[in-house]
């Protein structure tokens, strides 16, 4: 409950500054506003309204935005059972797929305790983070430059922050997890924004069954 | 705008249509714990890519040392299990600072 709490301030942290970095690089407030409501995918809306910004054109980044949200599809694979069986909560929960949550939900080995932890740190996280992607938006003319204040570290950093433990505790994992990186890394010059992430899959090959 | 407000919907249909897939197929496909665990794994897989090209690059190309070092530091603070606030504000306070003496 307590990583939970602190998720959510990273997250309001992360949200505060994608509502500034929208409104600050010219776009209307209620677009990065409605985008967190209807969207809710951190790294999709930062890629979506980054291709917007730079004038990539709506198609990239609604492209670019679906190409790095696929992987919602395998999270919420592995989150299936934890939604529950009725109609109403999985389809109210699909929405909540989020790294952060899939993360959180994963960490417990028991299933009713895998439950609680995906609705609270969903209903929570969403909670947190449209509230304070409106402040940041709202706050975003005033701020100015958001990488004045090392905003863009904030993303990568409550990723490193969600998969050490795992890479920690599982070398075959942390094996897949470092190809995979170092293949996206490779790829990033030469392939359009999402792919890189996609083919680090290819990093699976060193996985086998703990 | 319009252009903008399509993408948007698109967008968040689509993505919403990716979150539906496991609830959808669950219980109609027998998933077994080898997959479950390849998903899981995948997971991670994809994760620690977006972390490596979020903290390395920017728009294909080098994003600069601030960045990367700020990113380094949290994962130093998260290796000796600083919580998770404090890993992810020394992330950023070291960008800012790193920008504030002159790094790119």
């Amino acid at each position: 409950m307590r990583d939970v709490s602190l998720v959510c301030l990273a997250g309001g942290v992360v949200g505060v500054s994608f509502g500034a970095i929208a409104v600050a690089g010219g776009l209307p407030v209620w677009v990065p506003v409605v985008m967190s409501l209807v969207v809710y995918a951190g790294s999709a809306q930062f890629s979506a309204v980054g291709i917007l910004l730079a004038g990539g054109g709506p198609f990239a980044a609604a492209a670019t935005g679906l190409l790095l949200n696929t992987r919602t599809a395998a999270f919420s694979l592995a989150v299936a059972d934890v939604l529950g069986k009725g109609r109403l909560t999985r389809l109210l929960g699909a929405h909540l797929v989020t790294d952060e949550t899939v993360a959180f939900a994963l960490a417990q080995q028991d299933p009713v305790r895998r439950r609680v932890a995906f609705w609270v740190s969903g209903i929570a996280l969403f909670t947190v983070w449209n509230v304070c992607v409106l402040i940041g938006a709202l706050a975003g003319e005033a701020l100015g430059d958001t990488a004045t204040y090392g905003l863009d570290a904030a993303f990568p950093a409550v990723l490193v922050a969600l998969v050490l433990p795992t890479l920690r505790e599982q070398p075959p994992v942390r094996r897949a997890a470092l190809l995979g990186g170092a293949v996206a890394l490779a790829a990033s010059p030469v392939t359009p924004t999402g792919v890189p992430v996609l083919l680090a899959l290819a990093g699976l090959a060193l996985w086998r069954r703990s | 705008m319009s252009a903008t407000v399509t993408a948007l919907l698109v967008l968040a249909a689509g993505t919403y249509a990716f979150r539906l897939t496991g609830p959808l197929l669950h219980g109609r496909v027998e998933i077994s714990e080898r997959v479950r665990q390849l998903l899981a794994a995948g997971a991670v897989v994809l994760l620690v890519a977006l972390l490596a090209t979020g903290a390395l690059t920017e728009a294909g190309g080098f994003a600069g040392w601030a960045r990367p070092a700020g990113v380094a530091v949290a994962g130093a603070l998260a290796w000796r299990r600083a919580p998770f606030v404090v890993v992810v504000l020394g992330a950023a306070v070291t960008t800012a600072l790193l920008r504030a003496a002159g790094l790119p």
